[in-house]
């Protein structure tokens, strides 16, 4: 056994080929550092063939992540088992809380559709949804994202919001024909146009690779409160307003950093939100948001 | 005659064993585990294999097999197109040239040869992100991902080291 490693390991770095082998390498890093520069040059190339590469893989990763998936809640269901009472208690509570905030949310809810009918006021287009299985989480320090399982067939395109009942995901960032990219609002290349609930004042959320992306380009004199929400502020496009991002739980001077509302660990099913696809799951949409107010 | 060729198709095969574990665990680094934290400090899988390889059958793995592996490595996880080849490439080389050093060394001393190989890599990573996309990750995750991906590493080369025994024995 070691006699025959020894003298398979001496068949390839003789001496004689030592030259091959150097010539080898530096093609090899010369193409690598090629193509980080085509990549710098014209981004839609290398988009197109990111796509294509994860298009044909993500069959494989649509299947091994389906146990791993339903593994995790089998775990998570036996943990929670020890804490039905207590939990059970929490709820009740907790209830009887939003039991109060449904109230109020239906006066509120008769009295901006009684004030919008005074206005006359013209409603925005209600977007369309498509929802995803999350199918790869690519890990590691260095990006934030997420691929998941609907592409072009389902009409989802570049740009577009990916949102879960909890808030912001982030943004698809490229396009296969049955698979799509997202770029987590923690990446290092995310930039969110959003605006703090309360007061209004708009900042741009900026991933940096952490748990917590930070609130920039504040305007002078704005003074962010812990607790405050962030929420999408509608600028520049695709995202339409108003979708809960996080939560300010700390102030520091080098930008604020925000808790994002959605945990990157619990996204197994995400919703794209399509503004061409409107009619389509517009109705249950519509209804469900109807449903809570009734 | 035709057993002949069977046997032939077999050796090939297992041949191509190492170049096809280290895709497998391209892929595998990229399945979502829910583990609350770890996905920022998910471990970099191919590295090990890389790494493992170029000691003990670096004929089993070229360089070529290591860059297209490195590929598709910056296809999956968003990395610019180029990084981990560049970086799988070099751990290649940087290992293959201290193959006299790592002839016949304890398990211990592969480890740490893998802590320091992984600490390069794992910076350099960082540093060609941070030419391509112009701005800086995280240092601290970046060392987190690093001191998983050897903390790891012992688990995945002991089933490497089981794999280099018996379905690469013969060959």
């Amino acid at each position: 056994m070691k006699n025959h490693k020894h003298k398979s390991i001496h068949g390839l770095p003789q001496p004689g080929s030592a030259l091959g082998n150097r010539f080898a390498y530096i093609t090899l890093l010369l193409a690598a550092f090629g193509l980080m520069l085509l990549g710098k040059a014209d981004v839609g190339v290398m988009e197109r063939a990111r796509a294509h590469v994860t298009d044909g893989v993500a069959p494989i990763l649509d299947f091994i992540s389906r146990p791993v998936a339903s593994f995790d809640r089998l775990v998570e269901e036996a943990l929670a088992l020890n804490e039905v009472r207590d939990e059970n208690a929490r709820l009740k509570i907790e209830i009887q809380y939003l039991m109060e905030w449904q109230s109020a949310a239906r006066k509120l809810s008769a009295e901006n559709s009684q004030l919008k009918s005074l206005l006359n006021f013209a409603p925005g287009t209600e977007p369309g949804f498509v929802t995803g299985r999350v199918i790869a989480d690519t890990g590691g320090a260095f990006v934030h994202s997420i691929v998941v399982n609907a592409g072009k067939r389902e009409k989802v395109s570049k740009g577009q919001a990916v949102i879960t009942n909890d808030g912001l995901v982030g943004r698809v960032h490229g396009v296969g024909s049955r698979s799509a990219r997202v770029l987590l609002i923690t990446d290092l290349n995310s930039r969110i146009p959003v605006v703090i609930e309360s007061t209004r004042t708009r900042a741009i959320l900026a991933g940096d690779n952490t748990e917590r992306p930070r609130l920039i380009h504040l305007p002078p004199g704005a003074a962010p409160n812990l607790g405050d929400r962030i929420v999408t502020s509608g600028h520049g496009g695709s995202f339409p307003p108003g979708i809960p991002v996080g939560i300010i739980t700390q102030l520091s001077d080098g930008g604020v950093p925000v808790k994002p509302y959605v945990q990157r660990d619990r996204l197994e099913y995400v919703r794209i939100v399509d503004y061409d696809l409107q009619g389509i799951l517009d109705a249950n949409s519509a209804a469900e948001g109807v449903g809570v107010f009734k | 005659m035709k057993s002949l060729f069977w046997q032939r198709m077999d050796l090939i095969v297992r041949s191509l064993t190492p170049f096809i574990l280290t895709l497998v665990l391209v892929v595998l680094g990229q399945v979502p585990l829910h583990i609350p934290g770890f996905a920022e400090v998910a471990p970099i899988l191919p590295l090990m294999a890389v790494y493992f390889w170029a000691i003990y059958r670096p004929d089993l793995l070229p360089a070529t097999a290591v860059f297209v592996a490195g590929l598709i490595q910056d296809a999956l996880s968003g990395m610019p197109f180029g990084v981990n080849a560049a970086v799988f490439v070099i751990v290649h080389m940087v290992v293959l040239s201290q193959q006299v050093f790592f002839q016949g060394k304890s398990f211990l001393i592969i480890w740490l040869g893998f802590s320091m190989v992984a600490a390069g890599a794992v910076s350099m990573i960082w540093l060609l992100n941070a030419m391509v996309f112009t701005s800086f990750s995280s240092v601290e995750a970046a060392f987190f991902q690093y001191l998983v991906t050897v903390g790891i590493f012992p688990i995945l080369a002991l089933m490497l080291v089981r794999w280099q025994r018996t379905v690469l024995a013969q060959i």
